[in-house]
């Protein structure tokens, strides 16, 4: 039996009660940034000289590729937070799947693995959506949603080695509030990087969304720089990897005493 | 049901001729500092109802942890079903059922859900595992509830739901921690009727308990832990006979007169207890010790002939009562 697949499958049957409000904000979500921002606000930036600025291209096209970096991160974020520390503490449930033949590999994997299931169905329909607000300028871009799938197991990995050293939920709000909100603000999604004051820019290099969002964005927009791409995908791997290895450490400790 | 295994090759116990299913010796858990099981030896025979008896903190769920091959041992020599845990974890776990103490259902699934994927963590096929949920309902008496979520589930419906998930995979061994802490009597009585039912099966169980009426119910042989160690061990009539009498005669005297009776008990009985609200007599004939107390002129407020138990085997060997 392959690794992890039992554990991917309780994920599944748990989905299956769930999916309805699940599928509907996978497609809300981006028609409303894309609408609010991406047109109402685009609209201003491109009569005010913006589209130079950003290489010629109207602002819902740049926009769109960060905001689906950045849907890849908060989706990884909350699916690795809450539910990974819930069954540990609350209702114990990685203790009842280790009572039989899985192991702390399995339950690594496997919930790995739900991770990219979510992944590819969110950001692909960010993808679906973001082509019908004419924000797709490439074939490339079918190229971002793996691109996005990784950003997001690039924050999955290291933040379910957080989770796993858990009591309670109170520092999530710390890591959502200090961590992911202003990530989301500030790695290029919503204007270039050389807008940051210079000594935060360093910063910005050093996280995961920067790069996700801007190889998805050369992706999108069919101008891709080799040299950086690859740059961007080590950046990303080595983030997922070193997650993994942190979240095995994690939970072995945690869960086989 | 489907019959366990262990019920088709069950054979009676013989020592020399059966290989223990549980043996282990010199069996040590330590937490840092803390030891938690301090060299213990037992063994448990195929188609036996084994009990670890003792206070909370005794060290008996550290054992079932191990013995369940969730939690490595820091010393000694442990092997379940002939397999060392160490090396063998997932193919032994694959013939055990475990009842752990906290129930860990999952609260997102029905409750045939919760048995649906339970099995498929054993490699049932989606039917087999289907097939089986529906039989272990009927045998928990929970059929009705099979399509409810598992939340509204009163505590000894939930407690029974986790046993028939640890029967999922029709184990060998069944491991129950605690089986019946906070369940109202009645719950505890349906309990310990479907657990007799596995016995008279052939299920060979292992349980921790602090109720010594458990402990008498259900177990063939138990060891009696305290700190961390194994301080008696035989079947339940056995210790009573070793470190009891047949019946025990509770004497409760008015405030304040219990603790003038100053040797005035000496003699009465094979041994007497001193507790703070009662004196117990230990005794073959508790009617006749009782007799021979109002003989020497005493009037205890009330008087309770009993037979022994083995809270009265704790209170021997600890000094101490058993539930606090």
């Amino acid at each position: 039996m392959a690794v992890g697949v039992r554990v991917l499958e309780h994920n599944a049957m748990v989905y299956r009660r769930t999916w309805h409000g699940s599928v509907l904000s996978s497609l809300l979500s981006p028609i409303l940034f894309l609408a609010a921002m991406g047109i109402g606000l685009g609209g201003y930036v491109n009569r005010n000289g913006g589209a130079g600025a950003l290489g010629g291209v109207p602002y819902i096209a740049f926009l769109a590729p960060g905001l689906l970096a950045a849907q890849a991160m908060q989706t990884a974020a909350f699916d690795t937070t809450y539910p990974i520390m819930g069954r540990i503490v609350w209702d114990k449930l990685y203790d009842a799947m280790l009572a039989t033949p899985l192991t702390v590999r399995d339950l690594l994997v496997g919930e790995l693995e739900w991770v990219v299931t979510r992944l590819t169905l969110v950001c692909g329909a960010f993808l679906v959506v973001m082509a019908a607000f004419g924000a797709v300028r490439s074939p490339l871009a079918i190229l971002a949603l793996p691109v996005a799938v990784l950003t997001g197991v690039a924050f999955a990995a290291p933040i379910m080695a957080f989770s796993a050293t858990q009591k309670r939920d109170s520092n999530f709000n710390v890591l959502f509030r200090f961590g992911i909100t202003p990530l989301f603000l500030l790695s290029g999604t919503f204007f270039p990087l050389d807008r940051l004051p210079a000594a935060i820019q360093p910063v910005a290099y050093l996280t995961p969304l920067y790069h996700g969002v801007a190889l998805a964005r050369e992706l999108t927009l069919g101008s891709v720089d080799p040299a950086a791409a690859v740059a961007h995908v080590v950046v990303l791997l080595a983030f997922a990897a070193g997650g993994i290895a942190l979240a095995g450490v994690a939970l072995r400790r945690r869960l086989v005493v | 049901m489907a019959v366990p295994h262990a019920a088709r090759d069950a054979v009676p116990f013989e020592a020399d001729r059966v290989p223990p299913l549980i043996e282990a010796r010199g069996l040590v858990k330590r937490f840092g500092t803390f030891t938690a099981v301090d060299s213990v030896d037992f063994e448990v025979a195929p188609g036996e109802a084994f009990g670890f008896l003792g206070p909370n903190g005794a060290g008996k769920t550290s054992t079932m942890r191990m013995i369940g091959c969730v939690s490595p041992l820091t010393d000694g020599y442990l092997r379940v079903l002939g397999l060392d845990p160490s090396t063998d974890g997932p193919r032994i776990r694959a013939r055990l059922g475990v009842v752990p103490q906290a129930d860990s259902l999952d609260m997102e699934l029905t409750v045939r859900e919760n048995l649906q994927i339970y099995g498929r963590y054993f490699d049932l096929s989606r039917r087999e595992a289907l097939r089986r949920a529906g039989e272990l309902l009927e045998f928990v008496q929970l059929s009705e509830r099979a399509n409810d979520e598992v939340e509204p589930l009163s505590g000894g419906m939930k407690r029974r739901l986790v046993i028939a998930r640890a029967l999922i995979n029709e184990p060998d061994l069944l491991l129950l921690d605690e089986p019946t802490t906070g369940l109202d009597p009645q719950a505890r009585h349906l309990l310990w009727d479907r657990l007799y039912r596995l016995k008279q099966r052939g299920v060979t169980l292992v349980l921790t308990t602090h109720y010594m009426d458990e402990a008498e119910q259900l177990c063939d042989r138990l060891v009696v832990m305290d700190k961390a160690k194994i301080v008696a061990a035989g079947s339940p009539r056995e210790l009573i006979e070793r470190y009891s009498s047949r019946e025990v005669a509770e004497l409760r005297f008015a405030p304040g007169v219990q603790a003038s009776l100053d040797g005035q008990l000496d003699g009465l009985a094979d041994r007497v207890e001193w507790l703070p609200d009662r004196v117990l007599l230990y005794a073959d004939d508790g009617e006749a010790a009782a007799t021979a107390v109002h003989a020497r002129g005493l009037r205890p407020e009330s008087v309770l002939v009993r037979r022994s138990s083995l809270e009265d085997v704790f209170l021997r060997l600890t000094g101490r009562s058993l539930v606090d």
